[in-house]
């Protein structure tokens, strides 16, 4: 993390030399780490069971995104690999990880709380229940075709914030601390019946446990572009509102008398951040520790500032969530490990080194 | 000077649950005049302000400023109006001095826009006026009181309004950076033609750089004057229930306000 290309400087925006210049969008950052992503997803495409050289998997997509095809000599069953098995997954990977982290990132400036992640006012515990219902009881998996379980993930994750958020709403306002425990109060009681019916089930509760721990085994192109909208505007109204997530670091009142409006501000952000979310772990089921680690690890690198903060943790929660994939595909080979333990095990001692880290920097 | 207030406050009510803490307040301030709010601890200063800067919505009464309704404004169109700079500013962590005073230019920016040179001219020449130009790249978090306090102070005024709102802008500081801080008030009110309303505890302070005090007192203006005119054994008696003394300046006249022990002090016996 800190190659002397992406690491920018101590002064942020270097008054002394390109003074008197606008504060400037961190284009070079931005496009570095998009381009460490595109090789991450690259390597990733390659291994597997069977290893596929960069350079042919590069040409088989570009063959099948642009129908010219510059050379043809690789099997088959190698582009059926790279483009119904291996490339969904990945895409889809990147997506989760990008909607988690900047979900993260938005959540924890808007909280004012670094401990703050994407599931924090219960989008995770009511999408974990919404697919518990659906996979343990008799709801039909499939409906004219289309699987229910995302759907169920959907509604449970955003009918649980609803519920939080009805009940932190005074006239004055949405009071946060109480969204908070409103949202783990809410949590909790979801986890309560979601327990309660897997003692209840049937002995199989295999499946569920995998979306409950969750992973992207099975991820199809269908999968992505499901998702792919809800990542893309919700992005993009997360980025729209990062000068005025800067000036909610301080104070709602003082954010307010320089004329932000605080509630309108509250109430699209929670809801885009929380429709980013359940999006995401509709299709992925939960994974921990991305939404948590990405932005707390940008932050230490580049500095507090939600104009780089939110993109750049789009593109590490990306990049660290393809990695944890490969480790989850191929470290116990032939069977998967669920990706959110893969996250856990790698994330965990990162926080707690970057914590050292900044500890020792001796802030 | 057009005849119009520069701000005008009239019949303001406004109660916490059911404590009423502004009982019908009236004031108006003249354009570029420099108004002092004092009162005991509860009278009402701070959320008088909180009302004029549209934090707190009254019950009932009605703030104009430069002869506009308050309450027809967006908080956008406020902002542009009226800036505050509260008693004990929040922190935000790991932003720079230019970074926080260039918050200051929201009002003035739409939501995808992002702050351009005329702005951190604006900031600049903000951060001249209160002299932390110096340190625009320092972390805010590393600054001592004094120079955070100015730091605010510039971020309000790179709000560009024609009031600025002071909530008891020398508390926590010492007697020398006190005067240093109102000297600096005075001097920005000149150059760049405030009218500014302050919550002050120290009267004599008041005194001397005050145009004219209005003084508070369970939610009423009880007296509303120039400092020679207010600040009299009587009214702060009454407002303060406090034993003082009132002598006069010897630089510029202005009331100086000396407490009194109410207790005489005890005999030491041998």
């Amino acid at each position: 993390m800190s190659l002397p290309l992406i690491k920018d400087t101590a002064r942020r925006r270097p008054l002394a030399f390109l003074w008197p210049l606008p504060p400037v969008y961190p284009w070079g950052r931005l496009g570095i780490g998009a381009l460490v992503v595109l090789a991450i997803g690259i390597v990733a495409g390659g291994i597997g069971a069977v290893f596929i050289p960069p350079w042919t998997l590069v040409n088989i997509v570009a063959d099948r995104l642009t129908g010219v095809s510059v050379s043809n000599d690789w099997p088959d069953s190698w582009e059926t690999i790279v483009w119904r098995l291996r490339m969904p997954r990945i895409v889809l990977t990147a997506l989760v990880g990008a909607a988690l982290g900047i979900s993260g990132a938005t959540y924890q400036g808007l909280f004012r709380n670094p401990l703050a992640d994407p599931y924090l006012i219960g989008v995770a515990s009511g999408a974990g229940l919404g697919a518990t219902i659906v996979l343990l009881t008799a709801v039909p998996l499939f409906y004219v075709g289309f699987s229910v379980l995302p759907l169920a993930a959907f509604v449970g994750g955003m009918l649980a914030v609803s519920v939080a958020y009805g009940i932190a709403k005074r006239s004055g306002g949405v009071e946060l601390i109480t969204l908070i425990l409103a949202g783990v109060a809410i949590a909790s009681l979801a986890g309560a019946v979601t327990s309660l019916l897997i003692i209840r089930a049937n002995p199989d509760v295999r499946p569920l446990l995998g979306w409950l721990f969750g992973g992207f085994i099975g991820a199809s192109w269908n999968d992505v572009l499901t998702i792919l909208p809800y990542v893309i505007v919700g992005s993009l109204i997360m980025m729209a509102y990062s000068r005025i997530l800067n000036m909610l670091q301080a104070d709602e009142h003082e954010a307010k008398q320089m004329g932000v409006n605080v509630e309108r501000t509250k109430l699209l952000l929670i809801a885009t951040a929380s429709l980013t979310t359940a999006a995401a772990v509709s299709v992925s089921g939960l994974i921990g520790f991305v939404g948590l680690i990405a932005p707390h690890a940008v932050r230490l690198v580049w500095g507090h500032d939600h104009r780089s903060l939110l993109p750049m943790s789009m593109l590490v929660g990306a990049g660290f969530l393809v990695l944890a994939d490969i480790v989850a595909r191929t470290a116990a080979s032939p069977t998967e490990l669920p990706v959110g333990v893969v996250t856990a095990f790698c994330g965990a001692p990162f926080f707690l080194y970057l914590l050292r880290k900044r500890g020792r920097a001796g802030k | 000077m057009n005849g119009v207030a520069a701000l005008s406050v009239t019949d303001v009510r406004l109660a916490y649950g059911v404590t009423e803490v502004l009982k019908g307040i009236s004031l108006e301030v003249r354009h570029g005049e420099m108004l002092g709010l004092v009162g005991p601890n509860g009278a009402g200063k701070s959320t008088l302000l909180n009302v004029v800067s549209g934090v707190l919505r009254p019950a009932s009464g009605q703030v104009c400023v430069d002869g506009e309704a308050l309450n027809e404004l967006s908080t956008k169109e406020r902002a542009r109006r009226v800036a505050v700079v509260a008693q004990n500013p929040a922190v935000p962590p790991g932003f720079s001095s230019l970074d926080v005073v260039l918050m200051g230019r929201n009002p003035h920016l739409g939501l995808l826009q992002w702050e351009s040179s005329t702005d951190i001219d604006v900031c600049k020449r903000a951060m001249e006026l209160t002299g932390t130009w110096e340190f625009a790249e320092r972390p805010v978090a590393s600054l001592s009181g004094g120079e955070r306090q100015r730091v605010f102070i510039a971020r309000a005024l790179a709000q560009q309004t024609d009031l600025l709102l002071l909530d008891e802008p020398t508390a926590h500081l010492d007697i020398g950076y006190q005067a240093t801080m109102l000297d600096m008030v005075s001097t920005i009110r000149n150059e760049a033609g405030v009218t500014v309303v302050a919550a002050m505890h120290d009267l004599s302070l008041a005194a001397q750089y005050c145009d004219r005090i209005a003084a508070l007192h369970n939610g009423v203006v009880v007296a509303l004057g120039t400092p020679t005119e207010v600040l009299t054994e009587a009214v702060v008696s009454a407002a303060f229930g406090a034993e003082v003394t009132v002598i006069t300046h010897p630089d510029d006249g202005t009331p100086v306000v000396l407490p009194r022990r109410k207790k005489a002090l005890p005999k030491t016996e041998d």
